[in-house]
Order: structure tokens, then sequence, then C-alpha cells
């Protein structure tokens, strides 16, 4: 019975030993023997299994057995690999091998593209590629495989990157074969990313964009399954449901936050997205733990920057010097942090310098084990492909590596075999010539000197101590050219040979084109320098991180503090407005007591004598710590969320901290009717974006009216989306409540079935921006509308009316002072500048007694920045209302405080100072209205986030650390690193009339 | 405070309408400012002053215990107020642009990159909506300074009040303004770019700005039978009438700027912009050449930086004993802030009084009319602002009277005309 199984078993292996060729072929066929041995090697079998002296057997291109004492099968051709080390090939989980380039179409100008020119029955959003799938194009490309193998990749994943959905991807060898001998497996894969590509449909513009065509796609094809390919065909839903069994690859591009990001989005969707990130995640490497999500990582380590100049040396930031030094900790730090990592060569500029940077790598932190994993074993398994390829057992691919010894230490890789081809990466066994020589051509007799490593020699010819001549030496095999000039000669000596044993020989011509012979006697060994020895064994000391990761980001984030500000001028905001030698009492995160000679024990005691403590500012209308602002695509986007662009590590943060500002609304810009929801944040600087919002904010959305909205400030050819006049924005308003109030009416009568009834009906389709406006029309969202002229302020408020709600805020509202009653009456709220004007048309009858005149008619306002530079001064901006209308400085101090919470309803929590309160709190110098005042400290939920002193603190560390960054630079420039341009990274100040410009159109 | 606004809207209340305010007329009879904290615009101060002025004229200034005979002059009580020289605003677009988004309003950037020979004083538009918000803020002169291109024009100074640019010119083609190239671009983010880019023209650039030099000083030392105009618009530059001020901000720049310029013979410069003056003071102080520095309140030009280097910059560089004057930059409506620009350098390590001298009397030597203003000494021009408050800071900085040449100029417009139009209807 056994030997029965046995020799079934040796039947079925039998058959499938004859490749099964089903294409036609023009010719004799022509298989050869494919059973290979090889022997005497260390074999990583898997990246921690290693076996010495071992015996690897491969045959028809597969893994046959790997061990010691192995039994030779019959007819195998046998390699004796002595000394020798055998990997797994690696594996790249993250490239476009074998894929037509992307092309982005090129010219600017035309008319903007607001409709999808993709014919067929696909969606409607050329952005969306669910329908691409990366096998239907692969095509072997044997130049670019030859690179992948050179650095010892056997597989990798190939997919389009193209477009937030961007189809499957395909597993393919790196082999030379035929097209369908190379692909492994051509669906592995489904690829997202915050990537536009080459679309050139306007919608999206931005990340929030993005992030919401990406969300809505998913609701899409929910209903599509659930009934709505009933009422169309829509293979672009169709090919996207097909994709969600596969592993889902999320191109995090930008920065890390990006990544926090992506995981959101998959959450909702109870997706776990792998993601690929940037190299930058160890900066925020405890919330990218947390994400839960498989990271491929890029080996992307910045050069050396040339900072010998102290002046161009200015135009490299903070961020870029330690990201310098500490990106090459990235792979160590997340392996270490037990995250699952894979390692991709995307990204470098070259990919020569892929193990380069892996011994980077491994120098700075990271175990030769965890490497040779996120090398190996993990982007296979990312994709299902460790039962394939990333590790040497039977049955699996005769994928692997033979090098000349550890690769993470000087081996070099000699051979990549693929499907049990081999292919050559560097000779073997080169010649050793290396040693002096006493050399004779003609008459001539010189020391010719051969050094450096076999493959790699370098000669010359020693004419005394300190002259010698180059020697062009090349060495073939077993035999060799030299080519040299004399000084002062005009000819050259060209010099073929060969060797005999240890010596050399040959002709040639000489200077003068006459036949001579030449020898080389081979004299003596060469010295071999010592390479730096000492550098490699010192530990690599890097310096410390900073969260955020950018200048004035925290060592050691501040805590939580009791603190006593003593017999201040109190600003409360309250019924008693201010207060002359009073206490506040801060505990807890909360405001605990304000009062006369308060104590407690404990308590951090603040002398505030001679100077003044408000609440903290805040700040109606802001576009800081942001990475997008304007979705300028559509009419209509209530759809998108700020949320989805709060980037936690804007310096403007700690900026407006320093300005007393504690909190703000960041709000969507102004290119188009509807804008996008809201973020509410305060600035706990260090936080993450998550960390930043206001928890258990009401929701609010930005509206917009005039110019920005009709287009009429850009270029001609914005002239055709719907509204380009304020007749036509009113009736964008009116068609987008008319349908919420259909789209909302319906979902109740859907909610309201019985569960018997619902288990059998279609769930309506869920439509993320008819869901924003049905919140407004149920109160749940709240309006925040950017405003100039009266009309249009009339016109809102109507049509609010009309649908039974009201505006609850109209932004900059320069012309609020003409119809400031209409506003009293409706109940709206109005959040201006103090002074602007006369930067458009529309504004050409602003006045700086807006406020003060709005605040006369009983309505509620606020001083708003809609700039990262005037949101540090936004107390100077509410005194200037002294000057312009002759405020009460009480009441122009609660346009920055108070007020602004009452409009984003948070006043029940902040913006004045009384007991139960969050901790917000500013302690000045001087009167807070005046040019002269200079916050001291700022407080938010009861921790110091600014202060003075440790503000000055911070700026001779961060001269400290430059400096020795500097330093640090210019030795590893001296020690021949590469280097490269000083080129400033900047951070865009982001404001309300801000539209990314897509390539192909024109900017204005 | 409200009654001194109250009689002096009755004396005037004809003359505000929806029109521009009418141009003031000469001054017809001695005045006297009396009581009043004179700041001198030099550094001193006098409690209790007398300022008297005729003829256009500063006749006298000092103690009010000192005061000569009074009669005859109209007398203006100004007790418990502060009285000051007229603010000057150098390096402005004022009266070349009404509302920057709207092109036919917009006349200061002409084509081509080397145009010295464009003159702002003849498009200066003394009906601009925007001069009556300067003048009420204590503005009462500006240089008014074309811009674009590398050599962007000759700027003229203009007083803030008059019936046409002729009555208005305070100094007719004081100065030659250059831009100095930038030797690299911001990052275009709306193209999605986060890295500055080189300026590949950087090096044609400058040599178009120093070949400008180098033929115009040829051109005048031989005997030319063709007329170049703007060969001939360098002239004072090369006699030393005229400055050349230049606009640079980055270190690179800077000092590119000043190295190549001196090297082709220029010695009266004056730096514009300067955000980086800080990091090559000690070139601009070897060269004594003094600083017109960008708006006072912006953020820093880099995120290490001190977070509040520019409030800072102003002392910085007035510490060394380089000769500061504040200018605003950007959009022009916030031009009426310069007060609050010396406010801010004040709050942070400038005296009172220096910060005064970088809005007046600074201004005025580097625009070479200190002879005649920028500061109430006897025998200059009677430009001069009374404010209820200190006038740095915005909180009291409130104008009453401004006097250009003597002139009793009206400083509220249609601003102060919409507020008590709308005052009125809601307090109905």
């Amino acid at each position: 019975m056994k030997r029965y199984i046995s020799l079934l078993f040796a039947v079925s292996f039998i058959t499938l030993s004859f490749a099964q060729d089903n294409f036609p072929r023009n010719g004799t066929r022509d298989e050869r023997p494919s059973t290979y041995a090889f022997t005497n090697a260390t074999i990583f079998q898997d990246y921690q299994t290693r076996l010495e002296n071992a015996t690897l057997i491969i045959q028809d291109g597969k893994v046959l057995s790997v061990g010691t004492n192995l039994s030779m099968p019959a007819g195998a051709i046998i390699t004796d690999l002595d000394g020798k080390w055998v990997y797994p090939a690696l594996v790249d989980p993250y490239t476009s091998y074998g894929l037509p380039e992307v092309k982005r179409r090129s010219g600017f100008g035309g008319t903007p593209q607001y409709d999808s020119k993709k014919e067929g029955a696909y969606g409607w959003n050329e952005s969306v590629k669910s329908d691409y799938t990366a096998s239907a194009e692969f095509k072997v490309d044997d130049k670019a495989a030859k690179k992948l193998r050179d650095q010892g990749f056997g597989s990798v994943l190939t997919f389009r990157a193209d477009g937030v959905i961007r189809g499957s991807g395909a597993f393919v060898s790196t082999g030379n074969e035929e097209d369908h001998l190379m692909v492994i497996n051509p669906g592995v894969s489904s690829h997202l990313s915050f990537n536009k590509g080459t679309s050139r449909q306007l919608y999206p513009t931005s990340i929030m964009g993005m992030v919401a065509l990406i969300r809505q796609t998913y609701y899409d094809a929910q209903w599509y399954k659930n009934g709505g390919n009933e009422e169309q065909t829509n293979q672009t839903l169709e090919s996207f449901n097909k994709l969600q069994s596969l592993p889902q690859i999320f191109e995090a591009n930008s920065d890390k936050i990006r990544v926090l990001l992506a995981d959101k989005v998959g959450d909702e969707f109870g997706t776990q997205y792998i993601i690929k990130g940037n190299g930058d995640e160890y900066q925020r490497i405890n919330e990218i733990k947390a994400t839960g999500a498989s990271l491929i990582i890029p080996l992307n380590f910045p050069k050396v920057y040339d900072v010998d100049d102290p002046i161009d040396a200015l135009e490299i930031s903070m961020t870029d010097l330690k990201h310098w030094e500490l990106a090459p900790t990235n792979p160590g730090r997340l392996a270490n942090a037990g995250i699952n990592i894979a390692l991709t060569a995307h990204g470098l500029k070259d990919i020569k310098d892929y193990w380069k940077n892996v011994k980077k790598a491994v120098e700075y932190g990271m175990s030769e084990t965890q490497a040779l994993k996120a090398m190996t074993y993990t982007p296979a398994s990312l994709v299902d492909m460790q039962n394939e390829v990333g590790s040497l057992q039977p049955g699996r691919r005769a994928n692997f590596i033979i090098a000349s010894g550890n690769l993470f230490d000087d081996g070099k890789i000699f051979e990549t075999w693929v499907h049990g081809t081999g292919y050559e990466v560097a000779e073997k066994d080169p010649m050793d010539l290396a040693g002096k020589y006493h050399f004779q051509a003609g008459d001539d007799t010189h020391v010719l000197e051969i050094s450096g490593e076999a493959g790699k020699h370098k000669a010359k010819i020693v004419v005394n101590d300190t002259t010698s001549i180059d020697v062009k030496l090349k060495v073939d095999d077993q035999s060799l050219s030299m080519n040299f000039s004399h000084k002062d000669s005009e000819g050259s000596m060209r010099l073929t040979g060969w060797t005999d044993g240890r010596n050399l020989k040959g002709t040639g011509l000489n200077e003068r084109s006459e036949w001579i012979s030449w020898t080389a006697t081979f004299t003596e060994d060469i010295e071999k320098k010592d390479e730096k020895k000492d550098q490699e064994d010192a530990t690599v000391e890097v310096g410390d991180m900073i969260y955020p990761f950018v200048p004035y980001g925290w060592k050691e984030q501040p805590k939580q503090e009791t603190i006593l500000f003593r017999n201040a001028t109190v600003w409360t905001m309250e019924g008693d407005g201010k207060l002359e030698n009073a206490d506040v009492l801060v505990q807890n995160g909360k405001i605990a007591q304000v009062g006369q000679n308060l104590s407690v024990s404990g308590a951090r005691i603040v002398d505030a004598t001679g100077k003044h403590v408000t609440p903290g500012i805040i700040d109606e209308h802001s576009h800081a710590a942001l990475s997008g602002v304007n979705e300028s695509s559509h009419a209509i986007t209530g759809e998108v969320r700020q949320y989805d662009a709060v980037d936690s590590e804007d310096v403007n943060i700690y900026r407006q901290l320093a300005g007393g500002v504690v909190a703000a609304q960041l709000l969507h810009g102004s290119a188009n009717p509807v804008g996008g929801q809201s973020a509410l944040i305060k600035f706990r600087w260090g936080s993450t974006p998550e960390g930043l919002r206001i928890q258990g904010a009401d929701e609010y959305i930005k509206f917009a009216l005039g110019e920005n909205v009709k287009q009429s400030n850009r270029s001609p050819q914005w002239n055709t989306r719907f509204p380009q006049t304020r007749m036509g924005v009113e009736q964008v308003f009116v068609d987008g409540f008319t349908r919420a109030r259909v789209y909302d009416q319906e979902w109740k009568a859907y909610n309201g079935l019985s569960a018997k009834v619902k288990a059998r009906t279609t769930p309506p389709r869920r439509d993320l921006q008819l869901e924003a406006l049905a919140e407004i029309l149920n109160s749940e969202r709240f309006i925040s509308c950017h405003s100039y002229v009266q009309s249009e302020i009339n016109m809102l408020m109507k049509v609010a009316e009309q649908f039974d709600f009201r505006v609850n805020t109209f932004t900059h509202i320069l012309e609020g002072y003409k119809v400031a009653d209409k506003m009293a009456a409706h109940g709206v709220g109005g959040s201006t500048f103090s002074d602007w004007w006369a930067y458009k048309y529309e504004v050409r009858e602003a006045i700086p007694y807006n406020a003060a005149l709005m605040t006369q008619a009983g309505v509620v306002v606020a001083i708003n920045s809609d700039s990262q530079e005037m949101a540090r001064r936004l107390n100077q901006e509410a005194g200037k209302s002294i000057k312009y209308g002759g405020m009460d400085e009480v009441e122009a101090l609660k346009m920055v405080t108070i007020n602004p919470a009452k409009l984003l309803h948070l006043d029940d929590r902040m913006g004045s100072l009384k007991a139960g309160k969050d901790g917000d709190v500013v302690l000045w110098d001087d009167h807070p209205l005046s040019i002269y005042a200079k916050p001291e400290m700022t407080l938010v939920d009861g921790i110091v986030y600014f202060d003075a002193p440790k503000d000055a603190e911070m700026r001779d560390w961060i001269r400290a650390e430059r400096t020795r960054l500097i330093n640090k630079m210019k030795n590893a420039k001296k020690n021949g690193a590469k280097i490269q341009k000083v080129m400033r990274k900047e951070r865009h100040n982001w404001h309300c009339d801000d539209i990314v410009e897509e390539l192909g159109t024109v900017n204005e | 405070m409200k009654i001194f606004t109250y009689i002096f809207i009755l004396l005037l209340g004809a003359n505000v309408a929806a029109q521009t305010p009418r141009p003031a007329d000469p001054q017809s009879e001695p005045i006297a400012i009396v009581n009043a904290t004179a700041h001198i615009g030099n550094g001193q101060v006098i409690d209790n002053s007398f300022v008297t002025f005729d003829g256009g004229k500063i006749t006298g200034i000092g103690n009010a215990s000192e005061a000569p005979d009074l009669s005859g002059h109209r007398q203006i009580d100004a007790s418990g107020k502060h009285v000051y020289p007229g603010l000057i605003l150098p390096g402005s677009r004022v009266g070349l642009e009404d509302i920057g988004a709207v092109r036919p309003t917009r006349d200061h950037t002409e084509v081509g990159e080397v145009t010295p020979n464009v003159r702002s004083q003849i498009a200066f538009n003394t009906d601009s909506d925007m001069l009556p918000t300067y003048r009420f803020n204590g503005i009462l002169l500006a240089q008014v300074t074309p811009s674009g291109g590398t050599v962007t024009g000759t700027s003229s100074i203009m007083m803030l009040d008059g019936w046409n640019w002729e009555d208005a010119t305070y100094r007719k083609d004081d100065a030659v303004h250059v831009n100095w190239p930038a030797k690299t671009f911001g990052a275009r983010w709306w193209m999605g770019e986060t890295e500055r880019r080189e300026n590949k023209n950087y090096d044609s650039q400058v040599n178009a700005i120093l070949g400008l030099i180098k033929d115009a000083k040829a051109y005048h030392a031989g005997d030319n039978k063709e007329v170049n105009l703007k060969l001939e618009a360098m002239k004072g530059v090369l006699d030393g009438s005229q400055n050349l001020f230049v606009n640079a901000g980055r270190a690179r720049q800077i000092v590119e700027a000043i190295t190549k310029l001196k090297d082709a013979g220029i010695n009266n410069i004056v730096l514009v912009g300067a955000r980086d003056a800080w990091y090559v003071k000690d070139l601009i102080k070897d060269n004594n050449i003094p600083v017109v520095l960008d708006q006072v309140h912006r953020t820093p030009s880099r995120e290490e930086e001190d977070i509040k280097m520019p409030f800072k910059l102003p002392a910085l560089l007035n510490a060394e004993g380089i000769k500061v004057s504040l200018r605003q930059s950007g959009s022009l409506m916030a031009g009426r802030n310069l007060p609050f620009y010396a406010g801010t350098a004040a709050a942070y390590g400038v005296a009172k009084e220096d910060a005064l001298k970088m809005i007046t009397s600074n201004t005025a030597e580097i625009l070479g009319i200190a002879d005649r203003t920028g500061t109430l000494e006897t025998g200059k021009d009677a430009n001069i602002v009374i404010s209820d408050g200190d006038i740095l800071d915005m909180k009291s900085s409130i104008i009453s009277y401004a006097f250009i040449q003597g002139r009793e100029v009206i400083i509220e417009g249609k601003q102060q005309e919409l507020y008590r139009r709308y005052r009125d209807k809601y307090s109905n």
C-alpha cells in the first residue's frame, strides 16, 4: 500500500515534470534538462531558517528539496557553491513593472471638464478606474527586469498607479520568458490612493474630494449590489465589488498623516488597508501602530544637503535636517514596534541604491532577520503569495539569489534565479590580479600596481613616489587589455594580454603604433586598506524625536497642571465683564474658580500682578492646520470634510497659540455655493488630527456667495459652471435643498419600516452630498456662509426661511452693516474682518465699522482671521473696533472669545472664564486689546501649550540641534556622501480663495 | 474726543458726501496746537507743548509754558492729546490701484523687464477711494512706486490730498526701483509642489540690471546723438541725486544685490523688503545702507525661525545702528495700518519714539525729504497729525486733525459717511 502511494506520487510528479506547451512553436522543440543542484552553500530556506553546508535542488522551475544530506536526482546539473550564500529571491510589493508608463496628458488651457469622457457603461468619475486589470497590459520588459534581478528580486506585485481607485494588480516574475509564463497570479490586489492621476475631469481637486469620492464609491457599490444593478449597468461599480475580496493596498501619498487618514477611510467600510507609506512613519509611530495596518515602506533616505555656506544652509529646514538623520531609522523603528512591514524599492531615484539603503536601515536599528522578512516573506504574504515565493520550500517557485556571502555585510549577488532559470548579476569568480608587478613593454620598465577587489580592479603605473599614470584596465575571463598614455606623449599604449600563472604577458601597440610585446611579473601583494572599520563598529547616534516633527515640536508633551493666576485683571466675558485684582484657578483641565484671594494646595502659582487674564481666543474662520481648502470642482460639494484635511504638523498651530488662540473652525474655501464640512479643532499642539478635534462639537458646513462662487475672479475659460450670476447661486441652493428634502423623506420612510418589511426592501442609495444638505434642513448641521454684499446675504436668509431653517453664521459679511436689522431678525451671527476692504469689487463698500454696526443692531459678532498671520493678532483686530465705532472694550474682546464660541455652539464650555468651562486661558503682559500686549502663557484644557520662557528654550534647542546636524552633514560630505542642492520645502498658508489648479488648466 | 469729532463734522459736514472729500485749501491763518504731548519724530517728546505754523511752515514748537503770544492764531486745544509729524509710507502702490482684483483700476505694473523711465507721478489718482482711509490714520505722504519687472520705474513722493497729481507732488521722481531677481521661486502649491524652484534666468536678469547701469554711465559720459529714455532715467541714480531702491528679501539675494551694485559703482542704495536682513546685517551696516522693511505683521519666513521674528526685526536692526523705515506690502488696503506696524516694533523692543522715527523721520531721510518733513521742527512743512492717544496703538489711535503743508485736510471719507448713515438707521 505504502509503495503504491509513493508510486502514485511519483507518477503524478512525472506528469507535472513535462512542461505543457499549449503555444504553437515555429521550429524544433528544444527542452533542456531542468534539474539543478546547488551544494555546500549557506542557505536561507526562509528569512529565519539558515542552513549551513546545505543543498538546494530545483526542478522544472520549482524547489524540489532543500537541506543537508539530500540524495541527488539523476541527471541534475550540480553547482558547487562552497562558501557562497543562497537566499530566497526578494519580492517587491509595489511596482509598475511591465506596465505601460502612465502618461499625463500635457498641454494647458481649454475649458474645465465636468463630466466623464470615458466611453462605455462606466461610472461618472474618470479617476475611479476599478475596471483596470494590470495583467491585461502586462508585458515582460527585460531591461527593467534585469534591474530588478540585479537587486535580487524574483517576483513583484505590479499595478498601475493611476487614479484614486486603480483596479487590480498582478503578481509576476522577473524572468525573461513569455508573458503568460511570468504572470504568477493575474489578480492579487486592489489599489487605491490619494492621487487623482491622469483624469482630466475636474472632480476631485482636493484631498477632501478624493476621500469623498472613495467613500461615495463604496456606498454606490453597495447600492448597486443591493438592487441598483436593476436600474443601470455600471461596470465601474461591478468591478469595484469584485475587487473587494482582494487585499486592498492604499497609497497614502504625501506623509504619515495620510497613513492615518487612509486607515480611517478603511475603518468606515470594515476594510483593513495595507498602506503604502512615505518613509516618515517613525514620526507618528504610536498612532500608526494603532491602525493595525501592514505597511509597505520605501527606502528613500534623503541625500546629504550641501550646507557649507551658512546663507545657503538657511534654506534647509530643520524638519529636512532631522529627517535626513532619522529616515534610516524608519524601517527599524517600525519593525521593532511590532508593525508588519514590507520594503519596496519604489521611490528610489536609482534602484541600485536599494541594497545600500537596506544596509543603512540595518545599521540604524533593523535586524537582518527583520529586514530579510520585510524583503521576502512579508511582501509575499501581504497578497497571499507566500506559498509561491519568498521562501525555499519544496513546491515553491525556484526563485533565489546566489551571493558571495552575507548580503547585509559585504556579500555580492552573483545570480538571481527566477522560475528555475539563472540570470547572472555579477561574474561569480572574476580573476584576482591585485598586486605589484614589474612591468616591461618594449624598452620601458615600470612598476605596475593593480588594486581593488576582483572584478573592480584599478591599475596604475608608478613613475616615482609622487607621480603615477592611470591605466585603463579591462579584465575579461582569462584575458585583459590595458590602455595608458605617458605624460607629454601624444599617442597611447594599447596592450592586450593574458595570464601566465601569477604573471601577465601580451602584445600591443606602443605610442608610435609599433607592435611590441610586454610582460608584467608579479613581485608582491598590495597592502589592503583597512576600510574605516572604526566607523562601522560605532553605534549610530541620532537626535531626539519631536512631536510634531517640525520646529517647536515637543520633546516631551506638556501635561495638565493645576495653575492659579493671582492678582490679575481678569476679563471673564461673563456678566461681570472685567474684574480687577482677581484670581483664576485652573484645575483638571477646567476653570475651577474665578474670584478673589483663591488658594489651593499644590497649585503652580503665577503672579499676574499688573497683567491680564482672558479666555482663550477662538477663530471662527481659519484655514490653518489644513492640507487642502477648496474642492473647487462642483457647485455643491457638501460631501467633503475638512476633518480629512486636518494637518496636525502645521507650525501655525504653535504660532497661533503664541497669539492666544486656542480653537478654530477650519473652513472649506469659497469656491462653490455649498462647500465642505468644517473641522472644529483645539490647538492641542503635538496631537494628531483626531486629537485636535473638539469631540461632541456640532457639525458645520461652509457656504459661499458672490464673486468666488460665480468664478468671476478667475481666468476667462471658467465660465461654464452653473452658476455664473447671483441669480444662479440662489437656484443652486433651492435645487439642492429641494432634492435633499426628497432624499430625507425617502430615508425617513425607509427607516420607519418594520424590521420585516425593511429586510425585503432595497434601502435608498446613500448620498453623502444630499445627506449633508438634509442635515441642514433638520438643524443637525449649521451653515457658516462666506458673503459680502447685502443682496446675497438677504437672499440666503430667505432661502433658509423658505426651507424652514436658519443660517447660523455669515462669515466675512462685509456688508452685513447694511442688513444688520434683517440679520438680527433672522437670528444669524456675523463673523467679520476688522478692516478689510477694496481687494475685490464686491468689497468696495466694506467699512471697518461693520462689527460695531452689526453689534448695535443686535447681531452676535465675531472677528475672524482667515489668515495664519492675522490669527496671531486677533486681539488687536478686536481692538480696532474701539477706533472704528467706539465700541466698549469688553464688548470688543467678546468678539474674539465668547461670541465666536456662541457662533460655534461651544459657549457652554468655552469662550469665558467661568467655573466648569474648559481651562482655555491666556495670560497677557498688557491690556489685551493693545498693540503692546503679548501672551505670556496660553492654556488649552489646562495644559500650558505656549509659555514665553519655554519658547525661548526651544529656540535655543533648535539652534543647537541645527548646528549639530549641519556639522554632521558636513562630515558626511567630507566622507564622500552624495550631496544634493538645498531647496527649501514650503508649506502653503491656505486662504479662502485658494484653488488648486489641475495640470492642464490655466492658473490664475 | 466725541465732541471734537462732532464739531469737526459740523464744520465740514457739507463737504463729506459720497464723492471723495474736497481737497484742502491753502493755510489761510496762523494755527497753534496747544497743550498736546508733542512727539517731535526725532526721539524727543514735549509733554505739554505748543506747535505753531503759518503759511504751511512750522513757525515754533516748545513747552506750552514758554509759548509766544498766540493771539492772531487759530488755537486748537489738544489737552490730553498727542501731536505727531504726518506719517510717511514708502514703497507703496497707493494712488495706482483702487481694487486689486479689478484690472482697470490697476496702474502699477508696466510691460517689460527694464522700465526705469516709467514714472508714477503722472498716474497718481488723487480721487482714489484709498486715500481718505490712509489720511484717516495719519498717513499724509507716500512714496508712490511702480511695481513689476526687474527695474520697475521711477517713484515720486506724493501728498495724499490734492486736486490733481501736479498739486499733490511732494518730490518728483525721487528714486528708481529695482526688484532684485530671486535665486529661487516659491513652490507652486496650486500644482502640488512642495519645494522651491531655481530661477533659471537669474543670471540674465541680474545682467539686465548691471548692463543698464553700465550703459547709462557710458551714455551720460559720452555725447549721444540719439536720446535713450531708459538711460536718461538713470541719470539721477548715477549722479547721486536719486537713490536706487532695491527690493530683496532672502539672504542670498541681499548679498548679491549689495555686492553687485557696489561693484557697479552704485553707493546710494536703499534696501527694501529685507526679510532676511538679520542674517546679513554686517554687510548692510558696513555699507551704511538704510532698510525699508516689509510689513511687520507677517509670519516668519521659515518654520524654525523665532515665531516673533518679523515683529522683532526692526528692533534687532535698530540696535545694530541700521536706519530702519517701515512699509506695507501685499494688499493695498492694509497700508493704513502703518502706525500699528511701528506699534508692534515698539512692543518687541524698539523704544516708542524710535518706532515713531521708523514711520516719520527715518523715512523722510531715506526718501531725501528730511529737510522739509519727518519731524516737528521750526522751518519744516507743517505736516502734522493730532491723535486722541498713542498713535501706535489701535485702541487709542484716533486722529482728529491732519495738516499737509498747513492745509487742514478732511480726514473722513466715504467709510465714515456710510458708518453714520447706518448708525442713524439702527438708532431710530
